[in-house]
């Protein structure tokens, strides 16, 4: 009689199995596709002929008329599109150098020297993350304009740090409190000055944060949007994030084929990146708030 | 209360076998250990047993019913993990209550068998306090407590007193094994402390590398090890091995002694012993050389009474009487028996 | 040689300590740019927008002329800042309501093991990499007022006749506005409350297993409660995100129908900016601060509680 009902219950237990791991897949699959959902009709758009796209009775997931590569051919040759890319980037690398070169000493004495000051002192580096352009716009385009940098790259390059060094530094003081301070001081030991033994040991080391931080760096100013719109208006200095949704519309006519090309080939690439340092980015943040 | 008993349990973890193959009985009421170095399997066996872990191949039995693709909580088994996983944000009431509650007893059982335990595990004063407001010894009771209010069939114990210091240890060991001894629960104990698994163990199961090398009381295991790499485990200073032509010779320490010490009637076997170091222990001295004959670096340690007078420097004759040797095959490390 | 000689010889043949082993200096010297970029481009933009908020500048007229509370009280005269202060309100309170929910779904869904997760991880956090003025470009066509797919689907099934015209309605375009907020803040909350899961020990877990909790009961009584905290950090990250972004409305509706969307930020940028009176732009951003502060303060306590953990 025992016999039957453990029977009964490892079938139970069996079922419950296969019934958690359908509902897993279930519940991933729709969740990948409501996320994703606005991306999958830009996609398929992209490749729309005209009389295909603007017809309201034809399916919208599927091509009525053979598909056409000339939208996207026309964003390549016709539109401001890689301008905009290389605006992008040329700020985005920038602000990365930037944002590295004074996050990256600050997030160390944090770690590592300052003591319970220190510990403050992060917190509140930390809340200046929390200010908004929002609140900054204004008087900042005061400010860049009085520095002559209006409708210039340069006052991205310039104000942008403003956003990612907190976030930086923050996330670099993780890095740098998971590494044992033993590994300098042998350094120091073996006769090399504090500079040059965390040049020399501690740097190696920190290159995952380091690579988070230029990841996100980079990204971080690819999405920024108020700064961009406040300080510039010319079509040749701007960035994707604003280019894209201002310039490639002609009067009220959209070329959306087009658009959502250029959201496509911007978001696609930038999200197998970042999906690459996700755990990278994860461990940063527990670190981060564990120990800060 | 039951016995446990897996038959050629398997644990592949892709291209890694964790558990290879094993068999193992307990007896009802044993306290069982299972010992040996860290990734030997004993944990993975023991979760396999617990029902965190699925088998790749083999049968589980509790109490004669086969367990294989239950969970843990048909299983009846309690289990005190290392870290004794007390959930940090419920009581100390609430963590032992909580078993309970996911079985449905109703409030006002619940109440009565969690004083029952607390009382006989003496934490009932520390009932309304969180996990972190406890030592670790209070903490280690509070796992038991969970784990005893159910009254499990079987207790699953993966090195619990790990994360006590030394002082402390000791008497945790004692109060762990008083507490088992009245409430007669059959006890499985994962260790990697031989002094602990000997100290504890009705019998002893010694793995490495997903098998177990050999099942017996301490005493069998001590005296008697059935390969070469339980005879070195066990025991501190480990067995002396010397490889001869056809065979090791093993010894313990202890056994090992000057030829002046045997009478004439247990004729010892005779080694010439170079003693290179000598160092006083308080309550033993050690002697640290080599045997002539043999390999120069292979150290031999003698454990002699504090008094002797032996000098550093010098060669002596030693003896071990011959039903203290012991021989193994030098290929595979397995006992040879019979032919000694 | 006397003592003090001796001493005095070795004192002098010791090598001078390097300025760059100096704790204290490294310190200073290491923080400094940080601070001063930091103190430079957001304390004094922060004080001049404060200024500027008791001023009467305009493009026009950039001279900060002090004129005390009037500026303000132009502010709140206006009937399109209190709807954009409601609005922004709303929009905050029920996204984010979404956004704990479908947060901590995803990430318990994300933190299982199963085939194609990194296709499934990569498509789930797409609304979360893309730029947001991208995103929501995409999200303008799928709610377009002709040619809106999810309108051909409510065809298809009957449900629907002619269109619904997301953005073009006074709530269907706010609706609109939550739904693109929820969906992009979703997938940066599921990152965080993902990292509050994964340090949860497995021995918990384990143990609850043994106790033999099922999965509701695990997860309410111990992983969520757990996780409270970093649901806490999470959902204030959103709220940040949405009380101050004026993206998603200037892309979606620019504010319309008839400023039926506005928000704070994006009232304060058409005033500040395309309407050039820039001191009640930034009178109207001003009270985003005291959002901002008590999420700030919130954030401080549930980092520390993080630490209990």
């Amino acid at each position: 009689m025992a016999a039957t009902t453990l029977e009964a219950q490892r079938r139970r237990a069996e079922l419950k199995r296969v019934w958690g791991r359908v509902s897993l897949y279930v519940l991933a699959i729709t969740a990948a596709l409501l996320a994703a959902f606005p991306f999958l009709w830009s996609t398929i758009t992209m490749f729309k002929q005209d009389q295909d796209l603007y017809n309201r009775d034809n399916n919208p997931f599927w091509f009525t008329l053979p598909p056409t590569l000339e939208h996207i051919r026309y964003l390549f040759e016709n539109t401001a599109f890689l301008t905009f890319v290389r605006n992008t980037m040329v700020v985005g690398l920038a602000v990365v150098a930037i944002t590295l070169l004074i996050s990256l000493p600050a997030a160390y004495s944090l770690a590592r020297l300052a003591g319970r000051w220190g510990e403050r002192m992060g917190i509140a580096i930390f809340l200046v993350y929390l200010i908004p352009p929002t609140l900054l716009f204004l008087p900042m385009s005061r400010v860049v304009a009085s520095l002559g940098l209006l409708e210039s790259l340069w006052s991205l390059i310039l104000v942008y740090p403003t956003i990612t060094i907190p976030i930086s530094v923050w996330l670099l003081m993780g890095f740098f409190k998971g590494i044992p301070r033993d590994i300098e001081e042998q350094a120091m030991v073996d006769g090399y000055t504090r500079a040059g033994a965390v040049m020399r040991t501690v740097l190696p080391l920190v290159f995952p944060g380091i690579v988070a931080v230029i990841v996100f760096s980079f990204t971080l100013s690819a999405h920024e949007f108020i700064y961009a719109l406040s300080f510039i208006s010319s079509t040749a200095n701007k960035t994707i994030s604003v280019g894209v949704p201002t310039a490639l519309v002609r009067g009220d006519v959209f070329f959306w084929q087009s658009l959502q090309a250029a959201a496509v080939f911007v978001a696609l690439p930038i999200a197998i990146v970042f999906n690459l340092f996700l755990d990278r980015f994860i461990a940063g943040f527990t670190m981060g708030a564990v120990k800060g | 209360m039951s016995v446990v008993e897996v038959r050629g349990l398997t644990k592949e973890f892709g291209d890694m076998v964790a558990v290879d193959h094993v068999d193992l009985a307990s007896r009802e009421g044993e306290f069982l250990v299972l010992l040996g170095p860290s990734g030997c399997g004993k944990t993975t066996l023991l979760r396999m047993i617990a029902g965190l872990e699925e088998p790749t191949s083999g049968e589980i039995y509790i109490g004669g019913e086969k367990m294989n693709g239950l969970p843990p909580r048909i299983r009846k088994v309690a289990m005190v993990f290392q870290s004794y996983a007390l959930y940090p944000h419920m009581t100390v009431a609430r963590n032992i209550a909580f078993p309970l509650r996911a079985e449905g007893v109703d409030k006002a059982e619940q109440d009565k068998r969690v004083r029952w335990a607390a009382e006989l595990l003496g934490i009932d004063r520390y009932l309304d306090r969180r996990p972190r407001q406890l030592s670790g010894g209070e903490r280690q009771r509070v796992a038991l407590a969970r784990a005893l209010v159910r009254e499990p069939n079987v207790f699953l114990l993966d090195e619990p007193l790990s994360n006590l210091d030394a002082k402390l240890r000791a008497a945790a060991r004692d109060d762990l094994l008083e507490f088992q001894r009245r409430v007669g629960i059959t006890t499985i104990y994962v260790t990697h402390d031989q002094v602990e698994a000997m100290g504890m163990g009705d019998r002893i199961a010694v793995m490495r590398d997903g098998k177990i090398r050999q099942f017996g009381t301490p005493e069998e295991i001590y005296s008697d090890p059935a390969d070469t790499f339980v005879a070195t485990f066990i025991g501190s200073p480990p067995m002396n091995l010397l490889e001869g032509e056809h065979r090791v010779v093993g010894f313990r320490p202890e056994n090992f002694k000057p030829i002046g010490e045997f009478t004439e009637r247990d004729v010892p076997s005779t080694f010439r012993f170079h003693v290179n170091r000598s160092e006083y222990l308080g309550s033993d001295r050690f002697l640290y050389g080599v045997v002539e004959g043999y390999d120069e670096n292979t150290k031999v340690i003698a454990r002699v009474p504090v008094g002797s007078t032996i000098a550093e420097g010098a060669t002596y004759e030693f003896g071990v009487a011959a039903a203290d040797l012991c021989y193994f095959d030098p290929r595979t490390g397995k006992r040879l028996r019979g032919d000694a | 040689m006397s003592d003090e000689a001796l001493a005095a010889g070795v004192a002098s043949r010791r090598p001078r300590r390097s300025l760059l082993d100096s704790e204290r200096l490294l310190a200073v010297g290491g923080l400094t740019p940080a601070v001063v970029y930091i103190v430079a481009l957001v304390g004094f933009p922060f004080v001049l927008a404060v200024l500027m908020a008791f001023s009467d500048v305009t493009v026009g007229d950039p001279s900060l002329d002090f004129v005390g509370l009037e500026t303000l009280r132009q502010v709140l005269e206006d009937p399109v800042f209190w709807r954009a202060l409601r609005n922004t309100l709303f929009f905050t309170v029920v996204s984010n309501a979404l956004v704990v929910i479908l947060a901590t779904a995803l990430a318990l869904i994300l933190t299982k093991d199963f085939k194609f997760k990194w296709l499934i991880r990569l498509l789930v956090l797409l609304p979360w990499t893309t730029p947001v003025s991208l995103a929501t470009i995409s999200w303008l066509w799928t709610l377009d007022t002709i040619f809106s797919p999810i309108d051909w689907v409510l065809r298809q099934l009957g449900l629907l006749e002619g269109n619904m015209i997301w953005l073009g309605q006074p709530r269907l375009a706010l609706a609109s506005v939550i739904i693109v907020h929820t969906w992009r803040i979703v997938p940066l909350a599921a990152v965080i409350v993902m990292a509050g899961m994964l340090a949860i020990p497995t021995e918990i877990r384990d143990a609850s297993d043994i106790d033999g909790a099922g999965f509701w009961r695990r997860t309410f009584e111990i992983e969520i409660p757990l996780m409270a905290p970093i649901i806490g950090v999470a959902v204030l990250f959103g709220v940040i995100l949405s009380v101050t972004d004026m993206t998603v409305v200037h892309v979606l509706t620019r504010g319309g129908p008839t400023n039926y969307t506005q928000v704070l930020a994006s009232w304060a940028f058409y005033k500040g900016i395309e309407g050039g009176d820039l001191a009640q732009g930034a009178g109207t951003a001003l009270f985003l601060l005291p959002v901002l502060v008590a999420v700030a303060a919130l954030i401080l306590r549930f980092a520390r509680r993080t630490e209990v953990l």
